[in-house]
């Protein structure tokens, strides 16, 4: 009796074992056929069955891909237009969040629920009205409109929020006595405990506007001032289906900062992803 | 020294009764100020300004034309964009459906895991897909799903399957489309159900086994009730990305064939942006975001019933 319930464990063990191995297989078999593909010379590229794993690797399609498509100018505009967004929100947000946790002023809970409110609003649904303001600004086909019109955030704001709510006053109190001012009490005591937090908003930041496309559709017209996925879209129209090698090193070459980063500050994504959860 | 203590309790004291007393108002503002400019101009008064410019006729160039209830009159009799708002709702709860059962699924198996490395190790393999842009996805998507010279139709070719129409017929481009849009966000749902099935108390679930509750047994009566809070969240954020589909569609299928994968999102681009109808775009925006508002308004409503809080 307990030897059969042992055995059905193990069985269970086992084929949750060969599930997950299949399921991983999934998730990570496209991303390595993009990889192996874009190292295939340009006219084996369409040859099935592909080539799991690079023999002889061919990379020339990572130079070819430069001088076919301004990708250096792509890849500096995303780096640009990321990086302004990441430091801006991480500026704004840490400031009004902590404004709203820890300073009394009037109007505060009237204002942090209008905030509150645009949450539930997706940027889709008022693409419009945005796209007239950056056009009155005269930013309309810059890189700056995507910036600008990213630079403050309710979420990132209810974010660094709930992070300095857990954080004592008594500290700060303590600081004021010794005669400091509200904001280096703020900049030297609270802003630096708020790390974690900082870095979670920045990487889920770094990640989303990276790769987006769908702002950078409706605001950039001329090719020069594209981000790398608006660009590598564009790249797969101009080249045809003629050298699919080309295009998959350009989207190598896209993903790959978002992978380093990953490794290198993983556990920041998770906190990302659960810090809307838990509430 | 007795006198300093009692002074500062006196002012500790004061400061909670009186905050603004305190001084500390400019600061306050001073503080939102940026975050208040932005959140007003970029999103607040956008969404104001949405409704508003639903009861315009625009062009963006000539003067906005009042008409009234016209765009939504015109909106209840567009076959096509009725037709949209159809579409993206089938894809948007096939996607969150999947998303949640295949997210809980795999969650509960990396968790029966017993060593750390071999969890990060799928938890790595089921997240690397949310790193890569939907644009990038849908560019060696495209590839891999393509008619003739695709690898999936190859390998089914060698099990004797003839060539699947992934992208180019009608009903299989949504399927397609939703399963790459599973394929890529599923770890979202995961990671989320990992970490909540981490917090499911070991007591319970030993004197669950101790009670002779088997492994399915376990997972329904016990952790998928102790995690519904995460499920709703899950179901709530994954539903409200759903509606809005854009990018997939727009790149891999252009909205085809015929209108096949044309989703709400791809509509209000066509309209507003293609055809410059910016009144009419922001229509279908506004009737978008009340659907949104509606299905998570339903989605706690269920869960009134549903959802089990600690």
């Amino acid at each position: 009796m307990i030897r059969s319930t042992g055995t059905l464990a193990r069985i269970g063990r086992v084929t949750g074992l060969v599930v997950l191995v299949i399921a991983a297989m999934v998730a990570l078999g496209p991303l390595l056929w993009t990889v192996t593909t874009s190292l295939r010379t340009p006219a084996e590229a369409f040859g099935n069955p592909p080539q799991w794993i690079p023999l002889h690797p061919d990379f020339s399609n990572y130079s070819a891909v430069f001088d076919r498509i301004p990708i250096g100018r792509f890849f500096l505009n995303s780096v640009i237009v990321t990086g302004l967004i990441v430091v801006g929100q991480t500026i704004t947000c840490t400031l009004s969040g902590y404004a709203f946790a820890m300073v009394s002023f009037p109007g505060r809970s009237v204002i942090f629920g209008i905030f509150l409110a645009t949450m539930m609003v997706p940027l889709q649904t008022i693409i419009i009205p945005v796209f007239v303001i950056i056009r009155y600004l005269g930013l309309s086909d810059s890189p700056l409109s995507l910036v600008v019109s990213a630079l403050g955030s309710a979420f990132g704001t209810f974010l660094m929020r709930q992070y300095f709510l857990q954080m004592p006053k008594e500290l700060g109190e303590a600081a004021r006595i010794d005669g400091a001012g509200h904001f280096h009490t703020f900049l030297l005591i609270y802003a630096k405990m708020a790390a974690p937090a900082i870095a979670t908003l920045a990487i889920l930041n770094f990640s989303g506007f990276w790769a987006e496309f769908y702002r950078p559709l409706i605001f950039l017209q001329s090719q020069e001032n594209f981000t790398l996925p608006l660009g590598l879209v564009g790249l797969q129209g101009n080249l045809g289906t003629g050298s699919i090698s080309v295009v998959l090193a350009g989207v190598v070459l896209a993903i790959l900062p978002s992978v380093v980063l990953f490794i290198i500050a993983q556990r920041y994504f998770i906190a990302g992803i659960t810090a809307g959860a838990s509430r | 020294m007795a006198v300093v203590t009692a002074e500062v309790r006196n002012t500790v004291v004061k400061r909670h009764r009186h905050p603004a007393a305190h001084g500390e108002a400019p600061f306050g503002f001073a503080m939102i100020a940026l975050s208040v400019l932005f959140v007003a101009v970029f999103t607040a008064i956008p969404i104001v300004a949405s409704l508003g410019l639903s009861f315009f006729s625009w062009d963006v160039i000539s003067t906005p034309e009042f008409v009234g209830l016209e765009n939504y009159q015109r909106l209840l009799h567009d076959g096509p964009v009725l037709k949209s708002f159809g579409v993206t709702l089938g894809m948007a709860v096939a996607i969150v459906v999947l998303q949640l059962v295949l997210g809980l699924g795999l969650a509960v198996l990396v968790n029966q895991r017993r060593l750390i490395w071999v969890r990060t190790a799928f938890r790595t393999a089921f997240y690397l897909p949310l790193l890569a842009s939907t644009a990038a996805v849908s560019i060696f998507m495209g590839y891999l799903f393509d008619y003739k010279f695709g690898v999936v139709n190859y390998y089914l070719g060698l099990l004797g399957i003839p060539n699947v129409p992934w992208l180019t017929s009608g009903f299989a481009a949504a399927t397609t489309i939703v399963l790459i849009a599973v394929w890529q966000q599923v770890g979202f749902t995961f990671v989320l159900f990992v970490a909540s099935l981490m917090s499911v108390p070991t007591d319970v679930l030993e004197a669950a086994q101790i009670d002779g509750a088997g492994p399915l047994r376990t997972l329904f009566r016990i952790k998928v009730p102790l995690i519904s809070p995460t499920i709703l969240f899950a179901a709530v954020v994954a539903l409200i990305n759903a509606m809005q589909l854009f990018d997939q569609p727009y790149i891999m299928t252009k909205g085809g064939p015929g209108s096949a994968t044309t989703t709400v999102t791809i509509s209000m681009y066509q309209k507003g942006f293609q055809n410059l109808q910016f009144g009419y775009g922001s229509a279908i925006a506004i009737v978008l975001l009340a659907a949104i508002l509606v299905i998570t308004g339903l989605q706690f409503l269920a869960a009134r019933k549903l959802v089990f809080y600690r």
